[in-house]
């Protein structure tokens, strides 16, 4: 067609029709085809519903605090069991691969699979999953009516989801990274992983970091500026403050690894020196910047969950929380502490013994103030009256499964064991349990306990239970044959091993993967099934827990403007302390509300950035060109856009509050 | 319920029984002492997980809402005392445990020269130690005996309660040498060179293995170390020298193209100063040796010249020139460093062009009579001799 192949390359950079991965892999065509025709059910379903325009003006160009925190929740789930189905495939291949048995995974798909497990998992289900919930439960517990600035909200949540498009797009045209989820140089380097692989990598991470680091300022700003009348800092509730810490976090380690990404995109694209072996390079320093960021980023995810612990175990004994300044001043320890260790991560590289020993110490000081929040819990379970609902579940296998988590950190952190331990299934299980008995269980928590909230309706607890129980139980098959493996000096990342003795211990641990799954399952289904009995499960009191942050005091779910008059706090635990003063809610009064106005400018900039990043990975320079002008005079022609706030009539008010108070009556 | 939990112990006694787990009981005195550093925080840290965990689960069990007898008190947040106990707890093992990793980290640096063979024998003035040059490559190890003058490929040897220094680099990306039998491991990186010292006390022989991913052979990447008596490793190294063929710098840069799952080869003489070349990445014939460079920019750089060094100091880009334009991985079957020049790929190496050779850089460019840049005094003469083809 085409007799001109420079035109061609001009249009199409490196892509060919070989690179359509899924062309040349059974496994990934299968996927494919999975995937076309769930796209299409889905897209036929919305068109058939005829939901496109709600979709677009209620939920893709809302600005709304709560609807972007839902969106981010969602986008977090469907990564999940992208993120798992690669936890499976390497689970079943570790399983099957001793000998004469090769597996199913040739290195070149396996090491794909593992890099972009860890990728996803946390860039794609964890920080979405912590930044929705964040987003949704923050500016409600400090009596806001949205963030300070939410065009931004909804311009993050797009780039994040433009940052999971083009993971996702590497599935099935070209390939992923084969690097290791942080792609250490030179491995990751023009000349040892030439591919298209390593550029997904980078302009994934690019795109979402941007959205991550500024629902990060977002969020900082909302809090430092937003909170009610009376919420002193030392009266903020517990979440909300570990919100801040990890937000502080964010927005202090997040442009380190742009920058970091910049170098090796420069490395890449230019042929500039920074990582590479010859010239001066070093790619020692990039391991030190990765790890810069990294360190603080394992914090970014579990504050959140310390957060959500605090909040679920508090209402569920009935009880304050034991230890509120304590748990204040361990939270903001952690946050600088946590700036301290991260060469904790490679004392095998060969630094000096007083280095490795400085960086160890600052390490094992973390465990103070974590261990200090632990017994925090510990005593407001303490003479309190515990209810077993499911996020205290959660809660009580959290703390069980995190010490041990803890534990194994601490013995990483001395850095003669490190030497045996490092790069040994021993971390992997060890990362594995704070991250899953610490990140996941927290947040399903809170999926759980603030699901009424955002729905109006709670989610099944029997459903619950089972995924609770499927998930502890699965995983502590699934990790503690990994910390055996790893004292049997098995290393990480191998697709193929030579002793049969210890394939029992890699049968055991898929099978921990299959009860995993199990749980994942159950939660879609307690999801399904919650839908279905919404009207026996429907909670019309906004307050289905007898909770006690100021979250718990508006409807269920809160109406878009939240609060129809700004709470005024007098304490922490303020919907307890209003509870217990007999609050009487302000029936007339009510007065037009000055709300933002949703827009599609973010929808567009996302969609520019995954083709500029398309144009940018497969060297199609007009297409990245051409996406790059796009961004620049979309974003210069929003700032032109002055319809970006309106008014909520006072009638429109008064009608949604007199429907609660109707409610109330009802339930009353 | 308590018949559960001993039969579940038991079980696992049995399976762990039948595993080894050599981390914790390792042959070689240095991860021996690792391996008590493992067990001492273990221990040191139970003291305060055992009762957080009996607690979390009693106080769960005792302060249910259905156990009405147990004492409510919704007020009661606040506690100095409690306080004080909570933070000093964690606070006295981790001053325990600090005291013992600055001790263990200096005493244990994989840097520092041996001071005992094992518990009992001190290190002596007559203790002669040997010393094992280590590279790893993609995807196989090379270990050079400097005083035997052999080299082998995937199998090391090394006589029993004989300190070992190990003087480790790379040769494309960061692997990990590690020798779980022996001691700890540490990062084999191009172009540096770290260091490790252990013993080995017990005959027989030990898994060896790259603990960090470094492409597509690293699951292949193992070796077998062999522990022997003074005797044996003399058989050894005679058999090495009369199966093995010379390992000079062809040899080697035919050894270090991509390959995995290598058998065990052996050389029996080894051309001088090659781990050095190897170390400074400059065993091509052309290439600069980054230490002369490094010692050309500690003299005050070479100026503008330097320009002209550029290209007898590209390493990287060694082979990516090689073969023709190709799509990416599915298209060519190419492991993850497998080299295609399309154009942009190329770009960053579009400086050196390694077919140009050196032809007439036998003293180099920036190097020739120039006199100080900026007054920052005279460039050295060229330090290596290594650019005449």
């Amino acid at each position: 067609m085409f007799t001109n192949s420079n035109l061609l390359e001009f249009i199409f950079g490196r892509l060919s029709w070989d690179s359509l991965a899924f062309t040349h892999e059974p496994i990934l065509l299968v996927t494919f085809i999975g995937v076309v025709l769930g796209g299409l059910a889905v897209v036929g379903a919305i068109s058939y519903f005829r939901l496109w325009g709600y979709l677009w003006n209620e939920w893709f160009t809302s600005v709304d605090h709560k609807k972007i925190g839902i969106m981010y929740v969602i986008l977090s789930l469907v990564m999940l069991l992208r993120g798992f189905a690669d936890a499976v495939m390497m689970r079943t291949q570790q399983a099957m691969a001793f000998g004469a048995n090769e597996g199913y995974l040739p290195p070149s798909h396996y090491d794909q699979i593992f890099t972009a497990h860890g990728v996803i998992m946390i860039f794609f289900f964890a920080m979405p999953i912590v930044t929705g919930v964040m987003n949704f439960v923050v500016p409600l517990q400090i009596g806001a009516r949205d963030v300070s600035f939410p065009f931004l909200n909804n311009f993050s949540f797009w780039m994040t989801a433009a940052g999971a498009a083009i993971i996702m797009l590497s599935l099935f045209v070209g390939e992923f990274a084969r690097t290791g989820w942080l792609a250490y140089p030179p491995l990751s380097g023009a000349d040892y992983s030439p591919g298209v692989g390593v550029d997904y990598y980078i302009w994934g991470l690019q795109v979402a970091g941007v959205g991550t680091t500024l629902s990060g300022i977002n969020l900082i700003a909302t809090i430092v500026k937003m909170r009610a009348p009376g919420m002193t800092m030392m009266k903020m509730p517990i979440f909300t403050w570990t919100s801040l810490c990890t937000n502080v976090l964010i927005v202090a380690s997040f442009p380190i690894l742009t920058a970091t990404l910049v170098l090796l995109t420069l490395d890449r694209y230019a042929g500039t020196n920074f990582f590479t072996n010859d010239l001066g390079g070093n790619p020692m320093m990039y391991v030190n910047l990765i790890w810069i960021w990294g360190h603080p980023e394992v914090y970014i995810l579990i504050l959140p969950a310390f957060g959500i612990f605090s909040e679920i175990v508090s209402t569920f004994s009935g009880k304050r929380l034991f230890g509120y300044a304590s748990m204040v001043y361990a939270t903001v320890v952690i946050t600088i502490l946590s700036y301290l260790v991260w060469l904790h991560h490679f004392f095998t590289m060969g630094s000096g013994a007083s280095v490795n020993a400085f960086f160890g110490i600052t390490t094992m000081i973390i465990s103070i103030p974590t261990g200090a929040k632990i017994f925090n819990w510990l005593f407001t379970m303490y003479r309190g009256r515990i209810r077993y609902e499911v996020p205290m579940l959660w809660t009580i296998g959290f703390m069980v499964t995190f010490v041990i988590g803890g534990m194994t950190g601490v013995m990483l952190a001395v850095p003669p064991a490190d030497f045996v331990l490092h790069n040994s299934l021993f971390l992997i299980a060890h990362f594995h349990n704070v991250i899953i008995g610490g990140v996941v269980f927290g947040l399903l928590a809170g999926v759980n306990f603030w699901f009424p909230k955002a729905f109006g309706y709670k989610l099944d607890p029997f459903w619950g239970k089972m995924s609770f129980w499927f998930w502890l139980i699965g995983f502590y098959f699934a990790f503690m044959p990994l910390y055996v493996l790893g004292l049997m000096g098995v290393t990480r990342r191998v697709n193929h091993f030579e002793d049969p003795s210890l394939q029992i211990w890699f049968v055991i641990a898929a099978f921990g993967a299959f009860l995993i799954a199990l749980g994942i399952g159950s939660f879609l289904i307690q999801l399904v099934v919650s839908y279905l009995k919404r009207e026996e499960l429907r909670d019309l009191t906004g307050d289905p827990w007898n909770a006690r942050t100021l979250e718990w005091s508006t409807s269920s779910p809160p109406p878009e403007y939240n609060y129809a008059f700004t709470p005024v706090i007098h304490d922490h635990d303020s919907w307890y302390d209003m509870k217990r003063r007999g609050y009487v809610r302000p029936l007339e009064g009510f007065k037009p509300i000055h709300m933002p106005k949703g827009t599609g400018t973010g929808v567009i900039l996302s969609g520019l950035s995954v083709a500029f990043a398309v144009g940018m990975i497969w060297y199609m320079w007009w297409l990245a060109a051409l996406a790059f002008l796009g961004i620049i005079v979309v974003s210069i022609a929003h700032t032109f856009n002055y319809k970006r706030d309106y008014y909520i009539p006072a009638e429109t008010v008064v009608e949604t509050e007199n429907a609660r108070t109707k409610q109330l009556a009802e339930q009353a | 319920m308590k018949l559960i939990c001993r039969l579940s112990a038991l079980i696992l006694l049995l399976a762990l029984s039948g595993c080894d787990l050599v981390v914790m009981s390792p042959s070689g005195d240095i991860a021996m002492q690792q391996r008590d550093l493992i067990i001492i925080s273990v221990v040191l840290m139970l003291l305060i997980i055992i009762p957080v965990i009996c607690l979390t689960l009693y106080f769960a069990w005792h302060y249910r809402r259905s156990n009405t007898s147990a004492q409510y008190d919704p007020e009661w947040h606040h506690s100095t005392r409690l306080e004080v106990i909570i933070w000093a707890a964690p606070l006295a093992i981790i001053i325990a445990l600090g005291a013992v990793t600055w001790i263990s980290t200096h005493k244990l640096d994989p840097y520092r020269p041996l001071d005992r063979i094992d518990a009992a024998r001190p290190v002596t003035p007559e203790t002669k130690p040997i010393t094992i040059e280590v590279v790893a490559l993609d995807w196989k190890w090379l270990f050079l005996y400097p005083e035997q003058g052999i080299a082998t490929v995937n199998e090391i040897a090394a006589p029993i309660d004989t300190p070992i220094e190990f003087k480790i680099t790379g040769s494309t990306v960061m692997n990990s040498f590690y020798i779980p039998a022996l001691a700890g491991q540490i990062y084999a990186m191009p172009g540096m060179q770290t260091k490790l010292h252990a013993v080995m006390n017990k005959e027989g022989v030990y898994e060896g293995f790259s603990a960090n991913y470094s492409g597509d052979g690293f699951s292949g990447m193992r070796f077998k170390f062999h522990g022997v008596s003074n005797e044996g490793f003399d058989q050894w190294v005679s058999q090495v020298k009369n199966q093995g063929s010379p390992l000079n710098r062809d040899a080697y840069l035919k050894l270090e193209r991509p390959s995995a799952r290598v058998p065990v080869t052996y050389y029996g003489q080894v051309e001088n100063g090659l781990y050095e070349a190897i170390l400074n990445l400059c065993v091509q014939p052309g290439q600069m040796c980054q230490n002369e460079m490094m010692h050309i920019d500690m003299m005050g750089g070479a100026g503008k010249d330097s320009a002209e060094n550029r290209e007898r100091l590209q390493y990287d880009t060694r082979w990516t020139n090689e073969e023709g334009p190709g799509a990416t991985y599915p298209a060519t079957g190419h492991g993850a460093k497998s080299h295609e020049g399309t154009e942009a790929e190329t770009a960053p190496g579009s400086a050196a062009q390694p077919g140009k050779g050196n032809d007439g850089m036998s003293t180099m460019p920036g190097m020739s009579g120039h006199e100080g840049h900026d007054g920052k005094g005279v460039a050295p003469d060229q330090l290596n001799t290594n650019t005449k083809p």
